[in-house]
């Protein structure tokens, strides 16, 4: 098993076990239970069949944003804490 | 009880006789065969192409087909790419003891109707049992041959710096589906192999190309195997464009999953063709018009005529070495 | 006070090529002016990365005096001689079957590979998922078999709920052996040596998705030196190293943590929990490093009657045969693949002679395969 595939939630069946999108309508059974907080339409890293990691895009800066601020030589790291 | 292939049955005796004559008749019959003779005669004249294929495949049942399609497919296209009209094929079944009667009669359905799409004779065959252990299910070993019209003969034609690479269609489908198939991975039914007859497209190609400098189907191994293959025979560098190459969303999906990249993932139905720049774009119009090669592209070009090497240009614009399928990587795909 | 800073870069979606060949051109031409004439020398220690650098041939439009290096990410690469040779004695003296995953099997030992093992009809299985191996066992219970256990931090939960199932059934013929490294502790070992002079560190991806961004603070702090945490498209590194070079060129020291989608100061606290559930830390045996403490993995009380080193201990002292191999070396960043006498020659992926080359995530399989030109 490689490097970690980014999947999207479909469905909760219980705790432990999630359906995960693999486009087209398939689908893959993955096992949640070492992100519970995980939720339907959330995207979860998933690697050798586990999701290890729910995918936060929040306030999270654009890469065409990152370009611009580039060209503008104005680079700005968004520095949290 | 179910009825199963024993180990008597590739004896040559009794059993044997009544599985050619019921079974295999029922579903393969033709004058050649039919006459049941060791060895099949007819005659033919012309340029003759004579191919030789061995299917081990697991599972022998899949979507899109099975071991017998396959094995029919599968030699009928080793023909085809090479410019021959297939036209009589030989089966030999090396069967584990204990397959079921009705799986056998399942595959030989699956040959009989394949046969008859692409029409194409089953003349002779052979039939071992082995011991339980000592064989998978079911092993099938083929030959073909077909004959060369010259106008579809490109074997002399010279590669140019400038000529184009196009595959005939989205690549990596059927060694990935396998794969998926394998790890007990539920699919719907978009997902399956790719397996087809690509002398639909292929000989018609060639007869309105001249254009055309060669033709190869990628099966084990994948574009990235007969790309360099070319490259080795021909002596040219070959780039080709990541951002080019067709590949469905599922397969790009599964690739990231299994770690497989689908460049090196197998194919049933599709061919590397190397062209004519002149000729690119009708050459691409035209196998728009065929089922299996609706969507051809261009994914690259020669260019150069001075070592064998394969390059591809990165999404990011970088450049690197494309190299073959290196060690085993894959389960038993064809 | 905590050393760590975040910079959320947002690309996890497919942009398209057009944008991500203009942020490339952009990002380099960055980087160029900050490196300036310069030498500097950073390195990854995952061989996802070294795998992707590669992928994406990095090297060739990054400035020459920018050398990034590989060091021991590759969980196979680092699997001591030693260990390979136990599993193949454990073959060769034992009537059980061996089930691993991944590249393993075509590591050749000192006498042979488990590869070739099989092909002279040994029982060893390549399983893609580890819960497969509880599948088998259970369909041959007159057998003994040993699960091979390889991996570093992102792999191990995935092993422990094995191991947790494997307990639950009450199997009695499944035994595991554990070869798990933990990251942190080879990274400090590489930096008291001293042999490579680093300036900047890129660190693992999915490691610190499970051991969190604050695993590495204190060796930042020790070493002062500058830590980028990145995820593994194209863009995430090369926005990345651009973050690392501007650290290393300020003299700023902490550790930066460019890819939060992924990665939290605390890590993943199940998955840490789900670990030390079944193991604990030991020391491990590491290829070129050499046996460092405190940074492996064994089964501790709860499973140890699982342990196959304990149920099947070696009768006889292994003596490892020297070869010509010099993974130790390429592992440690002190020699380049290329620079291996065997390198293209005797040694690649179809005949291997050491782990470097037959790991997809080995670093010389990596020049092999993509940097030839």
């Amino acid at each position: 098993m490689c490097l970690g595939v980014p999947l999207k939630i479909i469905k909760i069946i219980d705790q432990n076990n999630a359906v995960a999108e693999l486009g087209y309508g398939n689908t893959l059974n993955i096992n949640i239970s070492l992100t519970p907080e995980a939720k339907e339409g959330d995207y979860v890293m998933v690697h050798a069949g586990f999701s290890i990691s729910i995918l936060n895009t929040q306030d999270a800066i654009d890469l065409l944003q990152v370009i611009q601020e580039l060209k503008n030589d104005n680079m700005k790291f968004h520095q949290t804490n | 009880m179910e009825k199963l292939i024993l180990l008597s049955y590739g004896s040559g005796g009794e059993l044997m006789r009544e599985l050619i004559e019921k079974d295999y008749l029922k579903y393969l019959s033709n004058p050649i065969l039919d006459e049941l003779l060791d060895s099949a005669v007819f005659e033919l004249s012309g340029k003759l192409a004579f191919t030789t294929d061995s299917y081990v495949i697991t599972p022998i049942f899949f979507k899109g087909g099975d071991i017998g399609s396959l094995s029919v497919y599968g030699t009928a296209n080793d023909l085809a790419v090479v410019g021959a009209q297939p036209l009589f094929i030989s089966l030999s079944f090396i069967i584990e003891e204990g397959l079921p009667i009705k799986d056998l009669h399942k595959i030989l359905e699956s040959i009989s109707k394949a046969a008859k799409e692409i029409n194409v004779n089953v003349v002779t065959g052979d039939t071992k049992v082995v011991e339980k252990n000592k064989g998978d299910k079911i092993f099938i070993n083929t030959s073909g041959i077909g004959v060369i019209k010259s106008n579809r003969d490109w074997r002399n034609r010279e590669i140019n710096i400038d000529d184009v690479i196009i595959v005939s269609g989205d690549i990596g489908e059927h060694g990935l589906y396998i794969m998926l198939e394998r790890l007990g991975m539920k699919t719907d039914e978009i997902v399956k192999s790719d397996m087809g007859y690509v002398g639909d497209f292929v000989l018609p190609l060639l007869d309105n190309f001249k254009g055309i400098k060669f033709v190869r189907d990628a099966t084990r191994g994948g574009v990235a195997t007969v790309l360099n293959e070319i490259a080795h025979k021909y002596n040219v560098e070959i780039e080709i464009e990541e951002d080019l190459v067709p590949t469905k969303d599922w397969v790009l999906q599964a690739s990231e999953i299994l770690g497989i990249d689908p460049l090196y993932s197998a194919n049933e139905g599709k061919v590397v063709i190397v062209a004519d720049k002149s000729q690119a774009q009708d050459i691409l119009n035209f196998l728009k018009n065929f089922e299996l090669s609706y969507n051809a592209t261009i994914i690259g070009k020669i260019i150069s005529t001075q070592k064998p090497r394969v390059y591809l240009l990165t999404k990011i614009g970088t450049k690197r070495i494309l190299e073959s399928l290196k060690g085993d990587i894959l389960p038993r795909i064809c | 006070m905590s050393l760590v800073k975040t910079i959320n870069l947002n690309s996890m979606f497919n942009y398209d090529s057009q944008s991500l060949k203009l942020f490339t051109k952009e990002i380099v031409n960055k980087i160029k002016e900050l490196v300036g004439d310069k030498e500097y020398v950073i390195m990854e220690f995952c061989g996802t990365h070294t795998h992707e650098i590669s992928r994406y041939a990095l090297r060739s439009i990054l400035p020459k005096n920018l050398e990034l290096r590989s060091g021991p990410g590759c969980p196979v690469c680092v699997t001591s001689e030693e260990d390979i040779d136990y599993i193949i004695n454990l073959v060769l003296e034992n009537d059980l079957g061996v089930i691993t995953f991944g590249d393993i099997i075509n590591v050749p030992g000192s006498v042979a590979s488990l590869s070739y093992l099989r092909a002279m009809g040994k029982d060893v299985k390549v399983v893609y998922n580890p819960m497969e191996s509880i599948k088998i066992a259970e369909s041959n219970p007159n057998k003994n078999y040993v699960l091979v256990g390889i991996g570093f931090e992102t792999t191990v939960p995935m092993l422990a709920h094995t191991l947790i199932n494997i307990k639950q059934k009450r199997l009695k013929n499944l035994f595991y052996l554990s070869l798990h490294k933990l990251t942190p502790p080879a990274t400090m070992v590489l930096l008291d040596s001293n042999e490579v002079k680093l300036d900047g560190i890129i660190g693992p991806g999915h490691v610190s998705t499970i051991i969190g961004s604050k695993a590495w603070e204190d060796i930042a702090y020790k070493y002062r030196i500058p830590f980028v945490i990145m995820g593994f498209e194209p863009q995430d590194m090369l926005f990345g190293i651009y973050v690392l070079l501007e650290k290393i060129i300020n003299k700023e020291y902490g550790v930066w943590n460019t890819y939060l989608r992924s990665v939290r100061y605390e890590g993943n606290k199940k998955a840490l929990e789900l670990i030390f559930k079944v193991f604990r830390i030991s020391s491990a045996n590491w290829r070129g490093l050499g046996v460092i403490p405190n940074s492996g993995l064994e089964l501790n009380n709860e499973f140890k009657e699982y342990d196959a080193k304990l149920r099947f201990p070696l009768t006889k002292e292994i003596k490892v045969k020297k070869t010509a191999c010099r993974c130790g070396d390429v592992l440690r960043g002190v020699i380049k693949p290329y620079e291996c006498p065997l390198f293209a020659k005797a040694c690649k992926p179809s005949s291997p002679k050491g782990p470097c080359m037959v790991s997809s995530e080995g670093s010389c399989a990596a020049y092999y395969l993509y940097e030839m030109n």
